[in-house]
């Protein structure tokens, strides 16, 4: 008998290749006869490109080829989630091409690339074209970019607006604030961050002349959709030429979900010089510039109540920045996913939100861990305390009085959720929220904190505590709600899974979803083991390549989990059945009367007949005896939908102490109750939460992607953007509830994104605690010492 | 123009002839074929590309190849011995160190020049020694652990069980 290993802390499978410097990363990979492309990207955030003169870089050493945009017959890239969906809200849309044309419309977007022997050539010729160029005015920052005079970017988009998409009720909000007892009103700034995995992106692109076939591999979450993509909308290749393959990938946080110019740029340049490989790997500079980056809200939120803390409305009018151009489902982000989910954890019975897409002479923002979340909770997070503020009410007070009740599950909430047309609902199915928000307060010292605040007043300092409750929509997602209500982008949110026992017993599931650090290999060949009575180590999890595994959408919204897993659940379930009724053929018994423990497979009454998941795949594989209408082989797919998103909770807590004399922020201590519901693998769980509190800490505290009015990237290297160190950080402390989704048998909910989306306002919220002795409200991120003290001299009435 | 670079790499001399501009990093993971060596940026901050030059860690992207001329190179690929992982991989896999795995290589070798120098380092020596090492995907908390434990075996001396089975 197998050991049953759902829900143990298993060592991870992937880890034997990666600790011994033996993963397979794109840039590990060399093909014969593989060449190097380099792409010379705009130095100008606004300019027209008068000429390109690529003659002296075409008679460099080892060159094979230079193209320019006019070179490329592709198409500009897809925009798959317009804002509104298929709602008929007018987006003026401007994708990137290939290579630019006629303009750029930020520093990084691609002009010119080189093909040559090494990539030190490619290098070299590169900074042999020559580019006449026009430069234009530029405008960055978004309030400045919708003002009457401000430079234009693109024709169809006057005042730089892509979209102007609003949800909620306006009137009632408008009446419930009209009428409320209290009113707080703020303009709050989520910043620009750069995600920064650790492994940048790249491609090898291969056209085999022999076959009229090209195999693309990617660093991709995605590669299902990138084939897709590529295909149909952007080089008119046709689906069932193209392979697309991603190899162990170094993180991603959501900036390798979406179709890059690049893919496109070595299919198209492995064809032109006969068929080599082209290897084409992003630089950290490059990086920088030409990945997504992520948030870059302004919003002026407005939070209405009444004196007993009771909220009645919360309205919201936010300028999201998407940059020059627009990436994949950038303007998905800022308002499914953002506004609809306004109103977190708490029963608001009015919400309202304008959300307006601004392009800026700035690399394109798309989605970044958490990915409109993250924003939302730090909005209603803040607002939740500045409303506590103002009334003279406790932070955790509030919160319980207006968390939605456990009993008022399944909750619609105001923001649309469940307001679509069509019949297709995603509604918040369970949760009870004051168990996590009272384990975090007792478990961070919540109730001792004026003790603490004294006692760290006698050291020069000043203590605050900052709390977040929230929810996280995740386990994206309903394909009949993303797709046929017009809420997403112009496609399905299924998942995949096949597997095969094969004739010696040992079982190989195909996943359609895309790990990049998660441990999908781990955790789903747990599942799948716990289904079928099999030992874990003769199971194994693969992925990642369009030939071979069932169509998927790839891995992001912490969707792999609990959409993928109930794939594999229901995969295995028809294996069972095909099992049962081939085991019922073999000990001639009845269908009905066979009885499954594990991997055997007995008649009912008579234990000794029996027969295990190893022996039946080895008669049902060969074949020799099968039952009339029985097919060979054990081998089951299915394309499982989900009948809902899940619905993660908790409440974190952050600790800070802030140094009076140089506004030095130290997070002292951080503490984690979150309701992932059931855990397939604890230690990974726990894992993910580190990894998201370190990046939503990141945000509140150092990082922040900075532009010179003139477009320039000036954190334009890990030289100059805050990648938090291991020094930064305390031991974070986790502890959990357990509500068992409703949604997927196993009971799971995602966790990769939880943690940062809970963790930017907890230690806002920390940060503005402690300075709220002094008078401040608020401080915009990051909480950078210049900042916060520069805060604490304007409030002592100093020269800031 | 190349000129000649005589390096010993995880116990085997190589002798090489290489471009004087090209890195350290460049000759192991190109023209060595040591790939799991990695570049995560092109500042010298991240520390994936992090080795062994005569017994301590640098960054072999801030080395060039001709600066290395007649070191010991040990890289991650040397780390293990034939049928042992080296402790600090083992207690990496075991204490979840490592997500994605693309820091992972760096870390194991700053790592290894700590609990050379201090085999019993509290976190926050810890948290100091890999402050070149940059991971996006752990909070760097499970590193840490790693490396405590690591430390405790390596003083008590004895191999650390290892297996190559998960479970």
């Amino acid at each position: 008998m197998a050991i049953d290993v759902l829900g143990a802390p298993v060592k991870r499978v992937e880890d034997q290749r990666l600790i011994q410097g033996e993963g397979n990363y794109l840039d590990d990979i060399k093909l014969a006869s593989m060449v190097h492309m380099a792409i010379l990207r705009s130095p100008y955030a606004h300019a027209n490109i008068k000429s390109i003169d690529t003659s002296a870089a075409k008679s460099m050493p080892g060159v094979l080829a230079v193209f320019t945009g006019a070179d490329i017959p592709y198409n500009p890239l897809p925009m798959a989630w317009p804002a509104g969906g298929s709602a008929g809200i007018q987006n003026n849309i401007n994708m990137p091409r290939v290579l630019a044309t006629d303009s750029v419309k930020w520093t990084g977007e691609g002009v010119a690339a080189v093909v040559a022997e090494t990539a030190e050539q490619a290098f070299d010729a590169r900074e042999a074209i020559h580019v006449q160029w026009e430069p234009l005015p530029t405008v960055v920052e978004v309030e400045d970019a919708i003002k009457d005079g401000a430079p234009q970017l693109h024709e169809n988009a006057p005042n730089n607006t892509v979209f102007v998409w609003t949800v909620g009720d306006k009137d009632g909000t408008a009446a419930a604030i009209d009428s409320a007892e209290v009113v707080v009103k703020r303009r709050i700034v989520n910043q620009r961050l750069i995600p920064n995995s650790m492994e940048g992106r790249g491609d090898i692109g291969w056209y085999n002349p022999g076959t009229d076939e090209y195999t693309v591999w990617m660093s991709s979450q995605t590669p299902h959709i990138q084939r897709l993509l590529l295909t149909a909308f952007v080089t008119g290749i046709p689906e069932h030429k193209v392979r697309c393959i991603s190899p162990d990938i170094g993180g991603a946080f959501g900036s390798k979900i979406f179709c890059y110019a690049d893919m496109a740029l070595v299919m198209f340049a492995s064809k032109a010089i006969g068929g080599k490989p082209v290897k084409w790997v992003e630089t950290r500079r490059e990086n920088y510039q030409s990945t997504i980056h992520g948030r870059d809200h302004v919003t002026w939120l407005e939070i209405a109540g009444n004196r007993d803390g009771e909220i009645s409305a919360i309205r919201v009018k936010t300028l999201a920045n998407l940059g020059g151009r627009l990436s994949t489902v950038g303007p998905g982000i800022p308002t499914t996913l953002y506004a609809r989910v306004l109103s977190g954890c708490y029963k608001i019975p009015n919400v309202f939100a304008e959300v307006t897409g601004v392009y800026t002479n700035t690399t394109f923002v798309d989605a970044y861990r958490g990915a409109g979340r993250p924003e939302a909770t730090y909005v209603v997070e803040r607002a939740m305390d500045l409303f506590a503020k103002e009334i003279g009410m406790d932070p955790a007070a509030i919160r319980r009085k207006n968390f939605i009740a456990p009993d008022a599950f399944p909750y619609e909430n105001p923001s649309g959720l469940g307001t679509a047309s069509g019949g297709a609902k995603i509604y918040i199915d369970s949760g009870n929220y004051e168990p996590a928000l009272n384990r975090a307060l007792v478990m961070s010292g919540y109730l001792d904190a004026d003790k603490a605040k004294a006692e760290a007043k006698s050291r020069g300092k000043l203590l605050g505590f900052g709390l977040s409750s929230y929810i996280e929509v995740c386990g994206v997602a309903p394909s009949k709600w993303i797709g046929a209500v017009g809420e997403g982008w112009g496609a399905a949110m299924w998942e995949s899974s096949n597997i095969k026992v094969h004739l010696t017993g040992k079982v190989i599931v195909t996943m359609g979803t895309q790990p990049q650090g998660q441990g999908h290999e781990t955790t789903f060949a747990q599942v799948v083991s716990h289904e079928l009575g099999v030992p874990m180590e003769d199971v194994i999890v693969q992925h990642s390549d369009t030939q071979g595994t069932p169509f998927g959408y790839g891995s992001y919204g912490s969707r792999s989990g609990s959409v993928g897993s109930h794939a594999a659940v229901k995969a295995a379930a028809k294996i069972r059945e095909k099992a049962r009724r081939y085991a019922a053929h073999m000990l001639e018994a009845s269908p009905d009367d066979i009885e499954i423990d594990g991997a055997n497979y007995s008649v009912r009454g008579s234990p000794d007949k029996v027969k295990t998941i190893q022996e039946i795949a080895f008669a049902l594989d060969l074949g020799f005896s099968l039952p009339d209408g029985m097919e060979p082989y054990l081998d089951e797919t299915v394309y499982h939908d989900t009948e809902n998103c899940t619905w993660p909770f908790g409440t974190h807590v952050a600790v800070v102490e802030i140094d009076e004399e140089t506004g030095a922020v130290e997070l002292s201590k951080y503490v984690a109750v979150d309701d992932v519901g059931k855990k397939i693998n604890p230690m990974i769980v726990d894992g993910q939460l580190h990894g998201g509190i370190a990046q939503g800490v990141g945000q509140a505290l150092w990082e922040g992607a900075v532009y010179g009015g003139d477009g320039q990237l000036l954190s334009g290297s890990m030289l100059d953007y805050a990648v938090p160190r291991a020094s930064w950080f305390p031991k974070l402390e986790l502890d959990e509830t357990v509500t068992p989704s409703p949604v997927n048998p196993l009971g799971v909910k995602g966790v990769g994104e939880a943690g940062a989306i809970a963790s930017t306002a907890a230690v806002a919220n920390a940060v503005a605690d402690a300075l709220s002795p002094l008078g401040i409200s608020h401080v915009d991120m990051p909480l950078t010492p210049a900042r916060v003290w520069g805060a604490m001299q304007a409030a002592k009435g100093g020269q800031a | 123009m190349t000129v000649p670079v005589s390096l010993v790499v995880n116990g085997v001399r190589r002798e090489l002839s290489v471009e004087p501009r090209r890195l350290l990093v460049q000759v192991l993971r190109e023209d060595l074929d040591l790939t799991g060596t990695h570049v995560g940026c092109d500042t010298s901050q991240c520390g994936t590309c992090t080795v062994h030059m005569d017994g301590k860690a640098v960054k072999s992207c801030t080395v060039l190849a001709v600066q290395a001329d007649g070191s010991e190179v040990t890289t991650i690929e040397g780390m293990a011995s034939s049928d042992a992982l080296h402790p600090i991989q083992t207690a990496f896999w075991e204490n979840h160190g490592l997500q994605c795995g693309f820091c992972t290589p760096g870390m194991i070798m700053s790592a290894a020049d700590l609990l050379a120098r201090n085999n019993n380092p509290s976190d926050g020596e810890i948290r100091h020694a890999i402050e070149g090492n940059f991971c996006r995907c752990t909070g760097y908390q499970n590193i840490v652990t790693s490396i405590r434990e690591a430390g405790k075996v390596m003083r008590e001396g004895a191999a650390a069980p290892t297996s190559t089975t998960p479970a």
